[in-house]
């Protein structure tokens, strides 16, 4: 958004509480990687420009990335600036940080998507003995005790997480709830191309039938590894991580799984063969079936006949928990009366119900890639635009 | 929301009425807290006798168009008089007419004609939990088999998506994977 103000000849700042690239310095585990591939990072007039295009960037090398960004559109950053309150007032809004306020015209929401892990209400009722952590606290497998791992959500970050706890030789038990499942390559390219190709990333908020279940669906089961490999509820599985259903509740000092196990394998796995056959389909209508590998299909998902429904959490068996179960962002500083009655700001893809006022960067903001780096081109130029017709009606300028 | 309901699919389900409903819950959500009620008495031995009549929703006191009675006992083989079926065959009732009709407005949502749809379901238990035999075995079923036959206009895929949604959203699927809490309590 920066980049795409400086175009216009907007007057802007940019508040950070910390460093550029804060969160992944400082609230990432140590072998994350992007799930997205090298030549899909791109920013405006920015992109990967390194000899592996296929890979996926290590920690170090997004912090790298984004810190090259920032210095190569200069970006007018204002870092260890942490926002205290946005409020409206009179004809523009007042931003106090710790480091003085400001009066601005038009302000933009980029705080993100991920900064409150969303825990079960009933977490507070876990024996004191369980250790819990939430994957922002999370740095490697060495901060666990010896002795059993509860992970709890099976997306990206809990099948990572789950597979490289007990692989340290902690065992791992995985709490299964609705999830996303898909190859990380299929048909020799990278499931990303293929669903930039036949556009799904590319879809609008205002095209798709339903737009809440659509920014509720849960990010997709995909590792970045050099080889590539596609992690799936078989990969961790066949290492001997042991499937549970989704985490429920506490009785006394039992943790209670849902019987729906099967069913919600059974959604994932008929998804990503709808996933798979549109793909095949897109391939066929554009041609595409001689350049690439042949289609094919997965083996279904494996699960136990009888997956434990119960769980005693004090006998030492499980010695700490992992909430995998999602972020939600943290709005605790903004006095605009935005938020519906689930705390969710109101917004038509990304321009707020309050005018002057952009929010980015959030889970099918604006499009389905909205809340991955690429997205964040396509929604800043749109939002830059609306945003700059906005100060044209205004009769003053920002000023500071 | 958009339907994709083909006005030559008919399964007996008025679908538009379900998505005016979900819209218009969606902005009065104080409208879509429901109390489903059962009055049951005893009559003699393991035999009781229930009642379905009334309950709370959308705002208001609500009726079914008529009173639903249901008997319940056990077989003779609980030396009973089997006056009527075994309370847990009414889970198993619950359970398959509530997969079944979400089968059915989920089929007439997605334009799929159901030509018929049946369900045999097998609730496996061991006794010795409910005589108190041994205190490890659970009283509740130790699962629960469904197996659906489905001819409809649509492929094997699309059947079992149907099925897989349907469990989704289902009410008694929750309730018997679920926990819930239940409070008793005794009026003298």
């Amino acid at each position: 958004m920066s980049r795409c103000l400086t175009e216009r000849c907007i007057d802007h700042i940019v508040l950070e509480r910390g460093e550029v690239a804060n969160s992944w310095r400082y609230e990432r585990w140590e072998s994350l990687r992007l799930l997205t591939p090298n030549w899909q990072s791109n920013l405006p007039g920015y992109r990967y420009d390194g000899d592996n295009p296929d890979g996926y960037m290590k920690l170090s090398e997004i912090i790298d990335f984004i810190d090259g960004y920032a210095a190569f559109i200069s970006a007018p950053v204002q870092t260890d600036t942490t926002v205290s309150s946005v409020r409206c007032t009179n004809d523009c809004y007042e931003v106090i940080t710790n480091q003085g306020g400001w009066h601005c015209q038009a302000v933009v929401l980029a705080s993100g998507a991920f900064n409150i892990p969303s825990v079960p209400p009933f977490s507070d009722r876990l024996p004191a003995s369980i250790r819990t952590v939430t994957p922002n606290q999370y740095r490697n497998p060495d901060q666990f005790d010896n002795g059993g791992v509860l992970v709890v959500g099976a997306s990206a970050t809990g099948l990572q997480l789950a597979e490289e706890i007990h692989s340290s030789g902690r065992p791992v038990t995985l709490a299964v709830g609705e999830h996303v499942r898909m190859p990380r390559v299929y048909r020799g390219l990278d499931i990303q191309w293929w669903m930039d190709a036949i556009g799904v990333l590319d879809e609008r908020y205002d095209e798709v039938d339903d737009i809440v279940r659509a920014r509720n669906v849960p990010s997709p089961q995909l590792v970045g590894t050099p080889e590539r490999l596609t992690m799936d509820l078989n990969s961790v599985t066949d290492i001997g991580v042991k499937l549970i259903g989704r985490f429920t509740g506490i009785n006394n000092s039992e943790a209670l799984f849902s019987g729906s196990l099967r069913n919600v394998i059974a959604l994932a796995d008929l998804k990503m063969n709808r996933l798979l056959d549109t793909i095949d389909e897109w391939a066929t209508d554009n041609g595409k079936d001689g350049e690439v590998q042949d289609s094919q299909r997965y083996s279904v998902t494996r699960v136990d006949d009888a997956p434990p429904l119960g769980i005693d959490l004090s006998n030492g068996e499980i010695r700490s928990i992992v909430w995998a179960t999602g972020f939600r962002p943290d709005y605790s500083w903004l006095e605009v009366p935005v938020l519906d009655r689930k705390g969710r700001i109101r917004h038509q893809g990304g321009v707020v119900d309050s005018p002057g006022l952009y929010v980015m960067g959030l889970t099918f903001l604006r499009r389905r890639k909205s809340s991955f780096i690429h997205g964040a081109g396509d929604d800043a130029r749109d939002l830059s635009v609306h945003l700059a017709s906005y100060l044209d009606q205004c009769s003053t300028g920002p000023r500071h | 929301m958009a339907t994709t309901t083909e006005t030559s699919v008919d399964n007996g389900v008025n679908v538009q009425a379900l998505l005016d409903a979900r819209a218009a819950l969606t902005e009065a959500p104080e409208g879509a807290k429901f109390i489903w009620r059962a009055n049951c008495k005893w009559v003699n031995g393991t035999h009781s006798h229930s009642l379905v009549k009334s309950f709370f929703g959308l705002g208001e006191e609500q009726n079914h168009i008529t009173e639903f009675s249901f008997d319940a006992d056990h077989p003779e083989v609980f030396a009973s008089a089997d006056k009527g079926a075994a309370p847990i065959e009414y889970v198993l009732v619950g359970l398959a007419s509530c997969l079944t009709a979400g089968i059915a407005a989920i089929a007439q949502h997605r334009g799929i004609q159901l030509r018929s749809v049946s369900a045999t379901l097998e609730g496996g238990m061991d006794i010795q939990g409910i005589l108190g035999i041994d205190s490890d075995v659970r009283n509740g079923f130790d699962g629960i088999k469904v197996s659906y036959q489905i001819d409809a206009d649509a492929s094997k895929a699309d059947i079992e998506a149907l099925v897989a949604q349907s469990q989704k959203r289902s009410a008694v699927f929750d309730i018997v994977a679920n926990p819930t809490n239940i409070t008793v309590e005794i009026n003298a």
